[in-house]
């Protein structure tokens, strides 16, 4: 009976195991492939440890305490009194003041430095791509091949990729975790993201925010490969069957979800533009306008706004 | 006649609702044929549901809280379940429009309908009695406050079994939540029971507010007060500063919805972020709202069961005002991935990660007033252990959220879930138990059964790091939240661990429910007789248990910080005083009970458009207010032969039991 | 301890001060409204440019018709001092007749903004066109909400007066509406400054 007990209680702590150790492959944040994840995952990192230096303290203390001090003990020093003492309550202010203050540096330096909006820094011209949220899928459009694709995303490695990011549907979030950042896709408003992905392979995103029925399918692989597979896959996709034009847009954009990959072989001029200025929250303010016809693609009258939305609501 | 309500706005072809609503209501028949046959409804009537006195309220918020606890966590063993199931192409057992009504249903459960009621509960049981007070500053008040938050519970409840509820996520961002996306009753549903708990709440924190400021003892000087009672204080100020803002947030929501407006569309100007501002705004400050009162449970177990003095008292409080400012300029952490810039960013941020500070300190005083004590291990110092190194475990995590760069991988994650589960189980669930079992003496006068209460305990603990550890890896593993169902082979053994801490969190629920069971059956055997079973410190354990309606029967006078043990140590406690006076109540008002009623016909009428219902609503509350107003029978004079016999039947089992309780010999 | 020795002098807690907490208290809340009215105005602060295919305010604000507004709210908080005093003064019949006026007053405000909205509404420019207009009409909207319910506490009241006569409890109460009416005053004086007089230039 006993032996049997053991043996079970092997098994499972072997199976334990083997689920913390096997798993770090599938650690995909601990597993980046890109500047912006590994940034990220060293962020963590350091943290992690910078605050490990008084949590794990406050743990020990916390057992050790109420075990050395237990009522039954009656060797132990009992001052029912005591309830002050400077040096320790000094102590106790300085050391988070300290840590806190070293995290602070660390966030304001890595805040500005993993901005999603900022340009990463290389030799390579930046690839650009359009993603439009949709209910449930992505729509990724390629402005200078002048292709599209649903729930599929091919980038070449080492090519820093710039996107811009909005819904033509509710609130969603653009996630690659193993390249890096995520950004919400709103509809009526552009928001960018930079990543880079310096090895081929197939990465899973998503969107990390809750979208209604068909959020769980809304998911796409991102195929990180060389050049000169990217401009194979281009190629590919412009001999696809269907362009994307308003005809076929309006099927899209109707709710659908587990989307299948599909390849559009070209697009219409300007339709990410239009998406934006569809939900026009703000197209009709004057200034708005102006910036549209001026820029088209950077829709800086959104983060404009947004800027707005933002500092009105500090000011409450 | 009936607005959008038809046959089929019942869920008759879910099995599980099905069910679930029939069990319900064989309980409420079950309850209704018990209390006829007991012929329970007058006392019922007259000594509960429409008494003014601060402990019933208290006794009875817990009480929903509770029942409430029950049925946010079938809600959450049924998410677990299905997540253990729903891998690689399986639809586990639950749909995604039945799935995502249950975890928004979940979260604004737990938050609204259990932690709060359980904190408000605490707040009116424990206040009055901390700062020598006869009731809260306005008691009739008070129970329209509880009555309407009765109503939050009832529409939430019917939502069950009569349409849909919201399925949006426990903040209901729209566009999702909008008209357009979501045409169902369900986000109306959210929006009533909501709105109207969270006047009832705003009403809550005006009462404590004025109650801990008018109404202290004489002597109690602001910084002589208890500190559940400090928390108690920031707490409600929060309240009073962020709930108003919920109703805006509504509100406007609301006008979206019914009469087409555009503050959060995606059309015609409408700006969704500026809802997730004005969520968050009250949000974030309404996670501080839950915790400081928690934080002020820990103080009072820690100091009474240490039997020592709390360690840096001042430096508490301060701790803890400061959290409550800082609570009110944090509230972006939740969505720097809205792209706001980076020095907005860092911000917020950094201004997230300055509450660590106190936060810290608070842990650190807790552990120097164990250190040179005598701890005695009960269930509510158990509560206590376990929360600060949980909790400590949490608030880490938390900060990790709060560096904007890591929150860019970290965002919407499980590692999210875990995180906010590992402060509120560990913090707010553990303080809220602790408090549960140290105050309910005072309450009942009698003990809890200290085995089942530390069984209830390990329950928790080990369920919690069961069930959230898992979440935190699969947070790394790239797994979001509101997932219902995946393909990624690696997350299953994950899922299913996590699915199994909550089955073990279960029997720690469970345990507390026999705890309940035991410790009435034997109550005869744990009588406190002495008013004060814990050789407890502050003020509500001067008096008998459970404590006489008027609670005190001359105004103590408070000279020290922890004033019943400066008197005890003085030798002056448990004195029978020599004479009594005439004391002033208030009666009882069946005004809050009717207020309520007609509420539940306001809201259900609103989230059906039946508007007759309406205005026949309305007109009923105003008549209610008017009849109220012109009402002068409305308080009354307890007789000195009343207080005399009362206090002297205390004064008798008191001297009667001397000799048990040592530290009551010294009379 | 010295409850004995003090006992006398607090028999009554909480009894004879019970006006002041309830003034106190009604302060209290006021704050809480202020958040809400200081909640409503960020939102048209955040809004008001966001004018889709609707007027800007520009357009559609007439601001003599909104100054007699004004005026008409303000004369009625100096009535309702004036009811204030003559609460101090005892005179119960005078208390009655300045709350009446101030009522009317009061009522007049209510109806040129329902005037005024209907007007707008009729010619197409209602709170669903933009959202520039549903922060305007749900701003000043809920101001006007609180001055109606202000008139049915006022009516109220005078006949609270008229039975019961001035009793501690009644007069508590006027306190507190009076209060309430100023506050609403207040309020309405950012409103014309931030949304009319901001919003015509």
């Amino acid at each position: 009976m006993k032996k049997k007990t053991c043996l079970s209680l092997m098994k499972a702590s072997g199976l334990l195991a083997a689920l913390f150790l096997s798993g770090c492959d599938d650690w995909v944040l601990m597993d980046p492939k890109g500047p912006i994840g590994q940034s990220g995952k060293s962020l963590i990192l350091t943290a992690t440890w910078l605050m490990l230096i008084v949590v794990v303290p406050v743990i020990i203390m916390t057992l050790v305490f109420a075990w050395k001090y237990r009522a039954s003990n009656k060797n132990a020093t009992y001052a029912p009194k005591w309830a002050h003492s400077h040096a320790i309550e000094v102590v106790v202010w300085f050391i988070p003041c300290v840590i806190i203050g070293v995290l602070a540096l660390i966030t304001w330096k890595t805040t500005h430095e993993l901005d999603p909006y900022k340009p990463l820094e290389s030799e390579v011209k930046p690839l650009h791509v359009q993603v439009v949220a949709l209910d449930w899928k992505w729509l990724f459009i390629y402005p200078e091949q002048n292709i599209a694709s649903v729930n599929e995303l091919a980038i070449p490695t080492g090519t820093p990729i710039a996107f811009d990011i909005t819904s033509a549907s509710v609130m969603n979030a653009f996630f690659i975790p193993q390249l890096g950042s995520q950004i919400y896709a709103m509809a009526g408003m552009n928001t960018k993201l930079h990543l880079l992905a310096d090895e081929p392979g197939t990465y899973m995103g998503m969107s990390a925010n809750y979208s209604g029925s068909g959020f769980s399918g809304m998911k796409f692989d991102t195929l990180a490969m060389s050049t000169t597979d990217f401009n194979a896959w281009v190629e590919k996709v412009k001999a696809a069957p269907q362009p994307l034009e308003k005809e076929q847009y309006t099927e899209l954009v109707k709710p659908s979800e587990a989307n299948p990959v599909a390849h559009f072989s070209s697009v219409e001029s300007n339709l990410y533009q239009s998406i934006l200025n569809s939900y026009g929250s703000y197209c009709q303010s004057p200034s708005a306008t102006a910036l549209n016809s001026h820029e088209a693609l950077n829709s800086k009258a959104g983060e404009e706004a947004q800027q707005v939305s933002m500092n009105v609501a500090s000011e409450e | 006649m009936f607005g959008k309500l038809t046959l089929d706005s019942f869920p008759f072809h879910e099995p599980i609702i099905v069910v679930t609503v029939s069990i319900i209501l064989l309980a409420g028949l079950a309850v209704v044929a018990g209390l006829t046959y007991f012929q329970k409804w007058g006392y019922l009537w007259s000594e509960w549901l429409t008494s003014v006195d601060h402990k019933k309220i208290g006794v009875m918020y817990i009480f929903v809280a509770m029942l409430m606890l029950v049925r946010g966590f079938a809600d959450a063993i049924m998410m677990r379940t299905q997540l253990a199931l729903a891998d690689a192409g399986n639809a586990g057992y639950l749909p995604p429009e039945h799935y995502d009504q249950i975890f928004t249903a979940h979260g604004v459960i737990m938050i609204i309908f259990m932690a709060m009621p359980f904190m408000i509960g605490l707040f009116n049981i424990v206040v009055p009695l901390q700062i020598g007070a006869r009731d809260v500053a306005f008691p009739f008040l008070n129970s329209v406050s509880f009555w309407l938050f009765v109503v939050g519970v009832v529409l939430i409840n019917l939502s069950l079994g009569i349409g849909e509820f919201a399925r949006t996520g426990w903040l209901a961002y729209p566009p999702l939540s909008e008209a357009t996306y979501s045409p169902g009753v369900g986000v109306d549903y959210y929006i009533w029971a909501l709105q109207i708990s969270g006047i009832g709440t705003t009403l809550t924190g005006v009462n404590f507010f004025v109650t801990i400021m008018k109404m202290r003892a004489p002597g109690m000087r602001l910084m002589q007060m208890p500190v559940f009672t400090w928390t108690a204080l920031c707490s409600n100020i929060i309240i009073m500063g962020a709930f108003p803002m919920l109703t805006v947030a509504l509100a406007l929501l609301t006008f979206d919805r019914y009469l087409g407006m555009h503050f959060f569309t995606n059309t015609a100007g409408g700006d969704p972020m500026l809802y997730v501002n004005l969520i968050w705004a009250w949000g974030h400050p309404e996670v501080y709202i839950l915790i400081l009162p928690a934080f002020g449970v820990f103080s009072e177990v820690t100091a009474t069961f240490s039997t020592k003095r709390l360690f840096a008292y001042s430096s508490m409080v301060y701790a803890t005002a400061a959290i409550a400012v800082l609570s009110f300029i944090v509230w972006l952490h939740h969505f720097f991935t809205m792209g706001s810039g980076a020095n907005v960013n860092a911000f917020f941020g950094i201004a997230t990660m300055i509450i660590a500070i106190p936060t810290g300190v608070k842990i650190f005083n807790w552990l120097f007033t164990m250190y040179r004590g005598r701890v005695q291990f009960n269930a509510p110092i158990l509560w206590t252990i376990g929360f600060m190194i949980t909790f400590s475990i949490g608030g880490m995590t938390g900060v990790l959220l709060a560096v904007p760069g890591a929150d860019f991988l970290l965002h919407n994650s499980l590692f999210l879930i875990a995180h906010f589960h590992n402060v509120i189980i560990g913090g707010v669930v553990f303080g809220y138990l602790a408090g549960f079992g140290y105050w309910f003496p005072k309450v009942f006068g009698f003990t809890l059964n200290d085995k089942w209460g530390r069984r209830a305990f390990w329950g928790w603990l080990v369920g919690f790091y069961v069930a959230f550890v898992p979440l935190y890896i699969l947070g790394f593993m790239g797994m979001t939240r509101r997932l219902n169902h995946y393909d990624n082979p690696a997350w299953h053994p994950y899922l299913v661990v996590a699915a199994i801490g909550a089955f073990i969190i279960l029997g720690g629920i469970l345990c507390q429910f026999i705890q309940l069971y035991v410790s009435i059956r034997d109550r005869k055997d744990n009588m406190d007789v002495t008013g004060d079973p814990w050789n407890a410190r502050t003020l509500e354990w001067s008096i008998s248990s459970p404590p006489p309606f008027y609670n005190f029967a001359h105004m103590p006078n408070v000279e020290d910080l922890d004033a019943h043990w400066d008197n005890k140590e003085k030798g002056i406690a448990y004195k029978r005083p020599a004479s009594f006076e005439k004391i002033h109540m208030p009666k009882n008002a069946a005004a809050g009970v009717f207020i309520g009623l007609f509420s539940v016909g306001l809201g259900f009428g609103l989230i059906w458009y039946i508007w007759w219902m309406v205005i026949l609503s309305a007109a009923g509350i105003l008549a209610t207010m008017i009849v109220r107003a012109f009402n002068e029978d409305v308080d009354y004079y307890v007789q000195v032969d009343e207080v005399a016999r009362i206090e002297n039947a205390h004064h008798d089992v008191l001297e009667k039991n001397a000799s048990s309780h040592p530290f009551v010999t010294q009379v | 301890m010295s409850t004995e020795a003090l006992h006398h002098a607090h028999d009554d807690h909480g009894h004879h001060d019970a006006g002041a907490t309830k003034v106190f208290g009604f302060w209290i809340y006021i704050m809480t409204d202020c958040i809400i009215f200081a909640t409503l105005f960020a939102t048209y602060a955040v809004l008001h440019n966001n004018i889709a295919t609707g007027p800007s305010g520009k357009e559609i604000f007439e601001l003599p018709f909104v100054l007699i507004e004004t005026f008409l709210l303000l004369i009625s908080s100096f009535t309702s001092g004036i009811s204030m005093l003559a609460m101090h003064q005892g005179d119960k019949a005078k208390v009655i007749k300045w709350l009446i006026i101030t009522a009317l007053l009061g009522a007049g405000f209510v109806a040129m903004e329902i005037y005024e909205f209907h007007h707008l509404i009729e010619e197409g420019i209602g709170p669903d066109k933009s959202a520039f207009l549903s922060s305007f009409f749900t701003l000043v909207g809920t101001h006007g909400f609180h001055v109606s319910c202000g008139l049915i506490w006022m009516v109220v009241m005078m006949f609270l007066v008229s039975k019961q006569g001035l009793s501690d409890t009644n007069k508590t109460r006027l306190t507190c509406l009076s209060l309430f009416w100023h506050f609403l005053d207040i309020v309405w004086i950012c409103v014309f400054t931030v949304v009319y007089l901001m919003g015509a230039m």
